[in-house]
């Protein structure tokens, strides 16, 4: 293979990987945005979404949308019970202890799957036949189609809700300035509950797409891509969502580069190198702007 | 009709308010009367915010009554007492900057649901603020202070409030512009709209108002009409610029 098709080869693995990331990124800076929390469970929200899709999948006998919808929401109930027995009661406690809080859920959540699914890593079925388009040498299978066509339809109902709801307009505002918020009459208990159910259910959908593509969970699993997912968010600008998506899909782009012309053993490194030269470089991020007050 | 005939709207009985363990407000007692402007004076930590952010709900009194229209509102979340009919314009008009202008508007009447209402309403804010209508698609935070003001009042109006409680309407504002606000407030309360008014602009603030309460370190100690209030030599001393 030539060099410029191998580099557009390893554009289109990217940008499927970088999808992935943009989907669990975007409920990180989501919550983020609107209680100031690095929720460090996000990872292993999105490895339970990951089984919940295995499950209904070799379990139930679902077909792959079926199984998707089923773990979008059993994950996204599962989020906001997380956020209603875990975050909640600490709304006025330092942030430092709900950090804290969220990397004992990240174990809570890691261990007691470990317990119920075996730590065993699990084969996800074959749910789609190994179709591929070739375009002049350019390669695009099924899978890769499948997460770019998905999270492309997640993000315009993502866009729609934050831009023209009301629940959306909330969110914006309450991630803006939460006291105003209320002065609007708007719950932000309620609010933050409905953000941690978005966030969550988009993770979910990342976790089966991954089980797709990769064949292999774990309940290990959602650790390296939360962490990446979170140097994507930081990528972007924390708290921004088109900032997400774009920090994710750069993110999967470099790491495909790194992989495909150098060594995939400095893949992660690239990724974290990248969050080292953020906070080094420019520390708000790409879509990131210096707060000012206007008196 | 003279004030004291009056509805008695909002009455605040012995109300104390602690911010962690400072003792803010030290028993506070004032009542508003349908149809008044009355303002809260007093110098820079006196307790004038805190005052109004209790009721509105943000702040919780650790004792004491605050009752609207009858009802007891006190330690009732911020979010619920809009519904009630009472709406802030926070000091610092705490504007969305980052969302547009109308989108700050619709957010002041984000508890309606009558659609025909709101956009009535919403017509009311644009002939009372015409440069808003102008701005309407503009991100709110290009607008300037006194703009942003406005917006401030007018997202507050979205929701039909009976009493609206503006604190430091002034701040930060040239002095022509702070002449426009105020007579606003005063057309606001014309149109039926029942004030309450803290000011560190004391004289302005009286220049307005029916009745006065002057704020010292958490106490009332002094209250009475305003004009009464504007002549006395005390007042006249403390915040008047002699």
């Amino acid at each position: 293979m030539e060099l410029g098709q191998q580099f557009l080869q390893q554009m289109v693995n990217g940008i499927s990987l970088g999808s992935i990331y943009a989907l669990i990124a975007l409920g990180y800076t989501m919550i983020y945005g609107i209680i100031k929390l690095i929720n460090f469970a996000h990872g292993d929200i999105y490895m339970v979404g990951a089984y919940i899709g295995f499950f209904a999948i070799t379990q139930a006998g679902l077909g792959i949308v079926p199984a998707l919808l089923v773990s979008l929401v059993t994950t996204g109930l599962l989020g906001m019970l997380v956020e209603k027995l875990a975050y909640k009661p600490l709304r006025h406690a330092p942030r430092l202890s709900v950090l804290i809080t969220a990397i004992g859920v990240s174990f809570f959540l890691e261990y007691t799957s470990m317990y119920f699914v075996s730590p065993t890593p699990r084969t996800f079925p074959q749910v789609m036949d190994n179709v591929a388009v070739n375009i002049g040498g350019l390669v695009i299978n099924g899978q890769q189609m499948l997460i770019l066509g998905i999270t492309f339809v997640l993000m315009v109902i993502l866009t729609y809700i934050v831009k023209f709801t009301n629940t959306g307009k909330a969110m914006r505002a309450a991630s803006f300035d939460v006291e105003t918020a209320q002065l609007m009459g708007i719950n932000s208990d309620r609010i933050i509950s409905i953000t941690f159910c978005i966030g969550s259910a988009l993770a979910a959908v990342a976790g089966v797409l991954v089980g797709i593509y990769y064949n292999s969970i774990d309940p290990l699993m959602g650790i390296m891509p939360g962490l990446k997912a979170f140097v994507a968010a930081v990528l972007g600008g924390i708290g921004i969502l088109p900032g997400a998506v774009v920090g994710g899909i750069i993110l999967g782009v470099v790491e495909a580069l790194v992989s495909g012309f150098i060594s995939s053993t400095f893949r992660d490194a690239a990724a974290f190198a990248i969050l080292i030269l953020v906070l080094l470089v420019r520390p708000t991020g790409i879509f990131g702007k210096n707060t000012k007050e206007k008196v | 009709m003279p004030a004291n005939e009056k509805k008695i709207m909002l009455k605040l009985d012995d109300v104390h308010v602690y911010y962690g363990a400072i003792h803010a407000i030290k028993g506070i007692s004032l009542e508003v009367r349908q149809g008044e402007i009355v303002t809260l004076i007093g110098a820079n930590g006196a307790g004038k915010s805190t005052t109004l952010r209790t009721i509105s709900g943000l702040l919780k009194p650790k004792q004491g009554k605050i009752a609207f229209e009858g009802q007891d509102i006190a330690g009732v979340a911020a979010h619920e007492i809009v519904k009630h009919g009472i709406a802030q314009v926070p000091e610092g008009r705490r504007i969305f900057a980052e969302m547009t202008v109308m989108e700050n508007l619709e957010l002041g009447a984000f508890i309606r649901s009558d659609k025909e209402g709101i956009k009535q309403d919403l017509k009311m804010v644009f002939q009372r603020f015409p440069r808003l209508e102008e701005r309407k698609e503009q991100q709110a935070g290009t607008l300037s202070g006194g703009e942003q003001q406005m917006l401030a009042m007018g997202r507050a109006l979205m929701c039909r409030p009976r009493l609206l409680l503006l604190d430091e309407p002034s701040m930060g504002l040239a002095p022509l512009l702070i002449r426009e606000i105020f007579e606003i407030i005063k057309d606001i309360n014309k149109t039926g709209t029942t004030v309450l008014l803290v000011e560190q602009n004391a004289n302005m603030a009286l220049s307005i108002a029916n009745r006065a309460y002057v704020l010292e370190t958490g106490r009332i100690t002094l209250s009475g009409e305003a004009k009464e209030l504007a002549a006395s030599e005390e007042v006249r001393k403390a915040y008047l610029g002699g």
